[in-house]
């Protein structure tokens, strides 16, 4: 790909370290605790998922290191700095496909290179050539070469999630951020989104971070799974996946993976109560 | 499509038969031509007279358009300084309010009484009363952009100006259009108003003195113009706005409403 142009300065720091991050919304009798400090470190490279009943906190710490909220204390730290430094350039996909309805899909999938250095400098200039064909490339990729033109809304569910998952990678991050990135979709369009998720990720092995309601999910993608309790929450526990990668869908129903998907269910429903 | 044209010809047919009834209506209760001349009375009128009267649509063209630019500049800027922040929405809002209250033509008097009969009266009305839509819908659109769209750009490290640029603007532009439909109409109004009150050009001030001089046909052949050139106007904003916002639409409907 057309990374190989943008040589990647090297991080011997790892790629995102908490250290005792919370974050308390409002103030006085009115606040509410929405992370209690965390500690969390990420090698580069890594694809963790993090699981956890509704409201314990998940989202919160995507929005921490993607530097959307601060933390009310402790530290977020991205590649050994502040994540407000942009040490590390950051892909996000929402739950919300959130394309923007008045750029065609090529157009919103390009949206980073028009933002995010060092692309954005040349913009002007290769947006016609050299960027179009890394959208085009990358599209089609994800099987959408034929819908580059195409609004948003004349896209289902599942594309559009994929071209949020383009958009995402577009330029090339360093650290994938997903927040629920296929709780919308149905059983059949979720799971080719996992192959098409993991073939991006071994292909191109950004830092990933990814919530997620689904077990299966997490089992399937994540060589690293964190569970977390219900609100106040904090992380209960932490386990690499044993399954070499990649790895073909039928894996889910393997003995081995049923038990592991089965010991996180028991987890989260003794932490629910 | 079929559809789109049947409800062209119909449309068609109801403004040809508003003049014929008005016409028949006109001959059957022989009402007096100083009180409602025939509309083909009134066209032999604007025929005769388009010579003197052509200069007079030009000056009032002239003050609306350059009342409404006007008004368009300012009226997005304060619209994009409160529509962005919290503090100055609130803050400016109830001044923004209290102005958009008062009634224009009370204004009229002040204007001339700073700047004299004429031009510049007509100009500025025109500007004044078309400001207060377009801010409230510049400002409206970018309060309510959705936050998803904006934390998009966010997470890529945009600045607050990228943000505005790339989402909070796009987003408002079925907004803004709505509004520049509403304020040419208005600035229209404006001008005219002027002109009528304190000026000895325009279409306005040709209307009050026909009126004064009982040629009632040229004061009716005045309004015919002046609802040409809005609806001349508002057609030129809305093929415009379907041009630019089609995507709001769905681009299903491309055609001027």
């Amino acid at each position: 790909m057309a990374s190989a142009a943008y040589p990647q300065p090297v991080h011997p720091r790892p790629a995102i370290e908490l250290h005792e991050a919370s974050v308390v919304f409002g103030s006085g009798d009115a606040a509410v605790t929405a992370l209690t400090p965390t500690t969390l470190r990420m090698e580069r490279g890594d694809f963790l998922a993090l699981v956890g009943p509704s409201g314990c906190g998940k989202s919160t710490i995507l929005r921490l290191v993607s530097n959307l909220i601060k933390p009310s204390s402790g530290q977020v730290l991205l590649g050994g700095r502040d994540a407000a430094a942009k040490e590390m350039r950051i892909g996000m996909a929402f739950q919300n496909p959130t394309m923007l309805p008045w750029l065609t899909i090529e157009k919103n999938v390009m949206l980073p290179l028009k933002i995010v250095e060092p692309f954005k400098r040349s913009f002007q200039r290769d947006r016609k050539g050299a960027y179009r064909d890394r959208v085009h490339a990358l599209l089609e990729q994800v099987g959408l070469r034929d819908f580059a033109n195409h609004f948003p809304w004349q896209l289902s569910g599942g594309m559009l999630q994929r071209a949020n998952l383009c958009r995402a990678l577009i330029h090339d991050p360093d650290l994938l951020l997903l927040d629920e990135p296929f709780g919308a979709l149905d059983q059949f369009t979720r799971e080719e989104l996992w192959q098409t998720l993991q073939d991006l990720y071994l292909d191109r092995k950004p830092t990933v971070l990814l919530v997620t309601h689904d077990l299966r999910e997490a089992g399937f993608l994540a060589r690293r799974i964190c569970v977390m309790s219900a609100r106040p929450g904090r992380i209960i526990s932490d386990k690499a996946v044993m399954l070499p990668q990649p790895r073909d869908i039928g894996v889910i129903y393997t003995p081995d993976f049923v038990e592991m998907t089965q010991g996180l269910r028991e987890l989260i429903a003794q932490v629910r109560k | 499509m079929k559809d789109n044209v049947k409800i062209r010809i119909m449309s068609l047919s109801l403004i040809v038969g508003f003049f014929l009834m008005w016409e028949v209506l006109c001959i059957m209760l022989q009402v007096s031509d100083l009180i409602l001349p025939r509309p083909s009375e009134i066209a032999v009128t604007l025929w005769t007279r388009f010579p003197v009267l052509w200069p007079h649509i030009l000056q009032t063209l002239y003050a609306t358009l350059t009342g409404f630019a006007l008004g368009v500049i300012i009226g997005v800027s304060i619209g994009v300084l409160i529509g962005t922040s919290r503090v100055a929405y609130g803050v400016a809002y109830p001044l923004l309010v209290g102005f958009s209250s008062i009634p224009k033509v009370a204004v009229v008097p002040i204007l001339v009484l700073w700047f004299g009969s004429g031009t510049t009266p007509a100009i500025l009305t025109a500007m004044i009363i078309c400001v207060f839509p377009i801010v409230v819908n510049i400002a409206t659109g970018l309060a309510t952009t959705e936050p998803d769209l904006e934390d998009v750009l966010k997470t890529l490290g945009a600045s607050t100006r990228e943000v505005l640029w790339n989402v909070g603007l796009p987003r408002t532009m079925p907004y803004f259009f709505a509004s520049l439909k509403v304020a040419i109409t208005l600035s229209f109004v404006g001008a005219v108003l002027s002109e009528t009150v304190a000026s000895n050009r325009g279409i306005g001030n040709v209307m009050m003195t026909a009126s004064s001089n009982f040629q009632v046909s040229l004061v009716f052949a005045g309004l015919f113009i002046l609802a040409l050139m809005g609806v001349a106007l508002y057609a030129f904003f809305s093929f415009l706005e379907a041009r630019v916002t089609g995507w709001a639409t769905r681009g299903k409907d491309i055609a001027v409403t």
